[in-house]
């Protein structure tokens, strides 16, 4: 085991594995945390907590990781590079390690333009790449990136993501065997839609024997309604919504688009399991984690399993 | 070249506020190409605040002078004859140069008129894109002269990231991605292993000011 974390022990016993998704609050009720866990608890084998997503400020990422794990969930500890030079990163690693958390998942993190301090310095003195190579160091060769011992160094599992239907798409694959080269443990996809294109690229990383060296979690959100698969065509870069699935959702009455939404995940879901390469499936209910026990339950993966 | 923009009327109008004699210096290198500072440029902002003043009952007597370059002690040295005539300094220049000036006439206050923008390329008469960050550990040769630590919005050194839309940057349509035009131009060359590699973290040598001293060359020393 390289950290004992719930994720790797269900991942390296043979699980098909089911991850969650938690947005930290916009101010300080830890309560509000705690709220959207309960929803998660007992349907989810760990819990990404987001880092200042789309570069608005929440509640610190390790901070509320802490807070679920007091609640008795695990966290997957997402950092982004763009608001940390790698002193901060490290010792916000420390740190987070010191709390009882296990799990990380190293991004660049979406451009401070988009958020609410767009005026913002990014930092980016490193980038993904370089936080996984440094994870790693940290935790195999017990070393800073500055080359200085460790005293008892962070064992982390160590994630990344990957989107495969960013452009160009011929390099994607070569860039997840960049992370996997990099020290990456587990992947998380971007939200797939185009299961097509998804398809290709998981055969292309099972011909180059990439899933034999990473677990591959396939990102999955439910579409709540038709406004929503537009607005994720049109407004989120590197999001592929495909024509047919905003006809499907148009094609049900309004009220039942939510539900035709969970009922396209569940198929999804259902093929994901079946697809070689696949090792589970990342959810991300974007402030619907109250929706997240019914989607485990018809998406029959519950129970959870205990390692 | 250093591309440089004028600064706001009111701004310079702002800084000048209280001095009733100033020396205007252009420099004849960078800005004036990028047609932010040089002898034109002088004359053209000698002119708008004459006549600003004058219509604030606050006349301003405008000298105007434009030296080879400025971030060069050699060229100044025709200024100093010049400069005790005046309240303050106006300059033109770039930021290095402005600075330079200020350390020449350590008594005198020196104001800039320009905003310093970038290190760029003249793409049309007036129409100048940057191109270089003076990063000291140039990676050209590996993103096939494609600077990405200029031309991706992050600075990416392992790009692209999950952002790339289509050819562009997630900041902004208009702005293309420069992992993607990397990874375009490598192929193209069959030099995709340029990229397969992952580069390690960058030793960052831009965060104190840095010295160059070419080969066979020492400090001067008395500056």
């Amino acid at each position: 085991m390289k950290s004992g974390s719930n994720l790797e022990k269900v991942l390296t016993a043979g699980h098909f594995a089911f991850t969650g998704e938690l947005g930290p609050p916009r101010g300080t009720d830890a309560d509000e945390v705690r709220k959207k866990a309960s929803h998660l608890k007992g349907m989810v084998d760990a819990v990404n907590i987001t880092d200042n997503q789309t570069a608005v400020v929440r509640m610190a990422s390790w901070a509320a990781s802490i807070i679920i794990l007091q609640e008795g969930l695990e966290p997957n500890y997402q950092m982004v590079c763009r608001d940390r030079n790698r002193l901060a990163m490290q010792s916000d690693i420390l740190g987070a390690y010191a709390h009882g958390i296990r799990n990380m998942l190293c991004l660049s993190g979406d451009h401070q333009k988009f958020g609410d301090h767009p005026q913002a310095k990014g930092v980016f003195d490193i980038d993904s790449m370089q936080l996984i190579g440094m994870v790693k160091r940290m935790r195999d060769e017990g070393k800073f990136l500055g080359g200085t011992e460790i005293s008892h160094p962070p064992k982390i599992f160590i994630g990344a993501a990957a989107n495969p239907f960013a452009d160009p798409f011929e390099w994607r694959v070569h860039r997840l065997a960049k992370k996997i080269k990099a020290g990456v443990d587990f992947i998380q996809t971007q939200c797939i839609y185009n299961m097509e294109k998804f398809r290709t690229w998981v055969k292309q990383s099972n011909d180059m024997g990439l899933t034999e060296k990473v677990y591959l979690l396939a990102g999955v959100t439910p579409m709540k309604s038709v406004g929503m698969a537009k607005y994720m065509k049109n407004n989120v870069p590197g999001m592929d919504v495909p024509d047919e699935l905003i006809k499907r959702l148009q094609g049900v009455d309004k009220k039942m688009q939510a539900d035709e939404g969970i009922k396209i995940a569940c198929e999804q879901i259902d093929e994901f399991k079946q697809m070689k390469g696949v090792a589970g499936v990342h959810l991300m209910a974007i402030e619907w984690e109250h929706k997240v026990p019914e989607i485990a339950e018809r998406a029959k993966m519950l129970p959870r399993p205990i390692v | 070249m250093i591309v440089a923009k004028r600064k706001p009327f009111d701004e310079i109008k702002s800084l000048l506020k209280g001095y009733g004699k100033v020396l205007n210096v252009g420099c004849g290198t960078c800005v004036a190409v990028c047609l932010a500072g040089g002898e034109k440029e002088v004359a053209v902002l000698n002119a708008e605040l004459d006549m600003a003043r004058r219509l604030e009952d606050n006349p301003v007597e405008m000298g105007a002078i434009t030296v080879e370059r400025q971030c060069d002690m050699e060229y100044l040295e025709v200024l100093d004859s010049m400069v005790n005539e005046y309240d303050a300094l106006l300059s033109m220049a770039c930021g290095a140069g402005i600075q330079f000036l200020a350390e020449r006439y350590p008594e005198k206050p020196v104001l800039p008129a320009v905003d310093t923008t970038f290190i760029g390329v003249n793409r049309a008469v007036g129409w100048y894109e940057e191109r270089c960050r003076s990063c000291s550990s140039c990676v050209l040769g590996l993103t096939g002269g494609i600077c990405p630590v200029t031309m991706c919005a992050k600075g990416l050194y392992n790009g692209p990231c999950g952002g790339t839309n289509k050819g562009s940057c997630e900041i902004d349509k208009n702005q293309p991605c420069a992992w993607y035009m990397i990874y375009e131009r490598l192929k193209a060359q069959n030099r995709l292993d340029c990229i397969m590699e992952i580069t390690p973290p960058s030793d960052w040598q831009n965060q104190v000011p840095r010295t160059v001293i070419q080969p066979g060359y020492k400090k001067p020393e008395k500056v």
